[in-house]
């Protein structure tokens, strides 16, 4: 016989009786069925222990009639106990399952952005106005040459005589991180391949394929994900994209597979990533052809071939222990790019042990795998592209000054299009018709309004790089590339700092 | 400055221009011919690439020596191409291929058939690790054994069913996360299976194996069910095409369906479509 668990509410609903008119608006927002109107009565009432705290009955209520807040009620305080250990250790003495969740990591732990602090010139050299001059963001990403050879022709122009590798040019260091159609709706999909299409930066396909309908209209724009599960994998798919990103790893879940539960692969899914309706989509936890960095290699060499050579690969993994060592070996592998994400980097599901506990921060990882491909002199063999948790501009100047090429920013694109990080991304039932499948909740986004907001993203943020830049004396995103001098830490231990590659502020 | 850091690349470099190693080519009518000795991975493909531009609809590669890759750099959607091999391919045989028939009079490495589109790849004897890893089309054919992990994660969609038949036997791993697809072992050159872990995590597509193999062979998320009259019928058309393209080429030229047929068939099919539905608290 089971017994239940009786879990105390994440939140409390408080319904002002004198605003509210009974218009049932917030039953019909709320997808995890919270709100109900009594006939009997006339009047709406909330089942709170069922609320996720996603604010879309708040924001959408006409009468402002609403409030949700954390449930005031608790078991007695325990910093050790904390509350939330108890609620999991609960559930699953109930059902005996694995905790599941979304997003990025929760959980207090040292945000290195956050001791991080920003260069400025003063006197000695002078600030750029980046209103009046031109101020350069253009970013390329892909195999740099080990030296330039050039010849002058007749007329004095200059001739490359070396034989370059292909390279991606985005107009901003910033790119849309891998989110497949599956784990988000089509109109998230769509919204985000608008925005980089039109911003001129590029999208990730993420490991679920690319919708037919738009191969044609995105494939200039479009990172496409080869993943462990080889989901809508085919020549066409490699052959219709900017470039190719073999994924080993994710942030949120460095280590494991995933799947994408049968429920979900619906008719469209089910076209996209050429598996049957209703089957579960594993990935598995590696790539069963890979198994060393030799392996990696051939699979690199089979995508360029695939696509005769005419796109960067580039090889995405999460950011752990020997993150450094990896990379190198990735390099030398033939990768082109290589993508980082770090354990606060999102998910639409994870096991919660995962995402709280396995990976390493993405500040560390990045300064580390940059010292060591500089150290051993193939930096320029490849760009970095690092995500996992990217919350502002500065975020993306620090990473940038860290030695990153460009950033990779998932969670915060979603935030841009409505979501309103409730964690509850594997239930399906995104009020915000982001991560979902269904229908009728997907229609809540609209692709062109998602789009439009996704491009203001990038535009404010690509406006407050220019001023940061501009105010260290810097007029290109490439003068800042690496250059940790421009960067001071506060609060940080000695081995900190020497991880980071950056002086004490005040040193 | 420290000394210049030459990154070995063990794929690109020492690839010659087309033009110093065009000699290796030799076109007659609508067949090319290519002499592989002494080519690199990459020479090799740059030149069947430049064959079917040309528009050589057949291939015959003499001296093949480990050289990967051969048939994938060839997307030309709707072209259809015929490589013969002589020698031993090296990995990733037929990797990503769309459309393309490849004979290989001779064995094969690993990575026969990974990730293959469409098309059909015949092997005149063994081949390694992960045939038709990923593999979501077309037809392979491996007159002897194969490795560990062959037709892992294999797919299906719709009308296009992969399909894979071994003569001989295979190693663990069998049919792994298997998702769709055919897989028949026919095990002509053994009294018993050797794999272990068949099927494991399978919930897709459908293993045939003929001869003995034990239940403790199998994984756990396999079940075996009775072979039925359309069962049969699949795998003697697949058996009639087996003996058909390897008959008098190292299978007895007297063999005939009949006899492959008489011996006893297992059908394994997932339990679930949802192997690890069922592991999560809400």
């Amino acid at each position: 016989m089971k017994m239940k668990s009786h879990l105390l509410p994440e939140f409390m609903i408080e319904r002002d009786e004198e605003r509210c008119d009974n218009c049932k608006v917030c039953v019909k927002q709320c997808p995890f069925g919270v709100h109900y109107y009594d006939e009997e009565t006339g009047k709406v009432y909330s089942k709170e222990e069922l609320c996720v705290g996603c604010q879309r009955c708040v924001v959408y209520c006409p009468r402002n009639a609403l409030k949700v807040i954390p449930y005031p009620g608790h078991y007695r305080p325990n910093d050790y106990w904390h509350e939330e250990y108890i609620r999991d250790i609960k559930k699953q003495a109930e059902t005996g399952g694995i905790i599941l969740t979304s997003c990025g990591s929760a959980r207090r732990a040292k945000v290195y952005w956050d001791h991080i602090l920003l260069n400025a010139s003063q006197v000695t050299n002078p600030s750029i106005d980046p209103l009046r001059e031109p101020m350069e963001l253009r970013t390329f990403l892909g195999r740099k040459p080990d030296r330039l050879e050039i010849e002058l022709d007749e007329n004095g122009d200059v001739e490359i005589k070396t034989e370059l590798s292909p390279n991606l040019m985005i107009e901003t260091p910033i790119l849309f991180a891998g989110m497949s159609y599956g784990a988000i709706s089509y109109n998230a999909f769509k919204s985000l391949a608008m925005a980089a299409k039109r911003f001129g930066t590029l999208f990730n396909t993420g490991e679920g394929g690319m919708p037919k309908d738009m191969r044609e209209e995105f494939k200039d724009c479009a990172i496409v994900q080869c993943a462990s599960g080889r989901f809508g994998v085919d020549p066409e798919y490699f052959n219709y994209s900017a470039a190719i990103e073999i994924k080993i790893g994710q942030g949120a879940k460095p280590g494991i597979g995933g799947h994408l539960p049968g429920e979900k692969v619906t008719a469209t899914i089910s076209s996209t990533r050429m598996i049957p309706e209703g089957t579960d989509a594993i990935s598995p936890a590696p790539h069963h052809d890979i198994y060393s960095i030799e392996d990696l290699s051939m699979l690199i060499y089979a995508l360029k071939e695939v696509t005769n050579y005419e796109k960067p690969v580039c090889v995405k993994i999460a950011a752990v222990h020997n993150v450094a060592a990896i990379a190198s070996g990735m390099v030398r592998a033939g990768a082109d790019i290589i993508a980082i994400d770090g354990f606060r980097g999102g998910t639409g599901a994870t096991p919660k042990i995962m995402r709280e506990h396995v990976g390493i921060p993405v500040e560390l990882a990045l300064a580390a795998v940059d010292q060591r491909l500089r150290e051993e002199g193939i930096r320029n063999k490849c760009s970095i592209i690092v995500g996992g948790g990217i919350r502002c501009a500065a975020d993306v100047v620090k990473a940038i000054a860290l030695g990153a090429d460009a950033v990779y920013i998932g969670t915060a694109a979603l935030i841009a299009l409505g979501c309103t990080m409730c964690q509850r991304c594997h239930t399906g039932k995104c009020a915000w018709g982001i991560c979902t499948q269904d229908p009728e909740l997907s229609k809540r986004l609209n692709p062109k309004v998602g789009a439009e907001r996704a491009y203001n993203l990038l535009r404010a943020w690509s406006l407050e790089i220019k001023d940061v830049l501009g105010g260290m004396g810097i007029n290109a995103i490439e003068s800042l590339r690496g250059n940790r001098d421009h960067l001071r830490g506060i609060g940080l231990e000695e081995w900190e700092l020497k991880v980071l590659g950056i002086k004490g502020a005040g040193e | 400055m420290g000394m210049v850091v030459r990154l070995r690349d063990p794929f690109m470099d020492w690839v010659r221009r087309i033009d110093e190693i065009i000699n290796a080519v030799n076109f007659e009518g609508n067949t090319a011919k290519i002499d592989a000795t002494g080519l690199t991975h990459k020479e090799l493909n740059d030149l069947i690439r430049l064959c079917v531009e040309k528009g050589a609809d057949k291939i015959i590669l003499k001296n093949v020596c480990g050289q990967r890759y051969i048939g994938t750099r060839l997307y030309f959607p709707g072209k259809r191409v015929e490589i013969e091999i002589y020698g031993t391919p090296g990995n990733d045989l037929g990797m990503f291929m769309n459309g393309h028939r490849i004979v290989v009079h001779g064995n094969a490495q690993d990575g026969v058939g990974n990730t293959m589109n469409e098309g059909e790849i015949v092997v005149e004897g063994r081949a390694g690790d992960v045939v038709a890893m990923s593999m979501r089309g077309g037809r392979i054919f491996i007159r002897d054994d194969v490795g560990y992990r062959t037709a892992i994660h294999m797919k299906e969609y719709r009308e296009k069913v992969p399909v894979l038949v071994i003569g001989g036997s295979s190693q663990d791993f069998l049919g792994e996360y298997m998702a769709g697809g055919v897989v028949l072992l026919l095990g002509l050159n053994s009294k018993k299976h050797r794999a272990n872990y068949i099927g494991t995590g399978m919930h897709g597509g459908v293993i045939y194996i003929r001869g003995k193999v034990e239940p403790y062979q199998f994984g756990k998320e396999v079940g075996i069910v009775e072979m039925e009259e359309e069962d049969y019928r699949r795998v003697e058309g697949l058996v009639e095409d087996y003996l058909k393209f390897f008959r008098g080429k190292g299978v007895d030229e007297k063999l005939e369906v009949d006899e492959v047929m008489g011996e006893k068939f297992t059908k394994l099919v997932p339990v679930s479509k949802r192997p690890y539905g069922r592991i999560y608290t809400y």
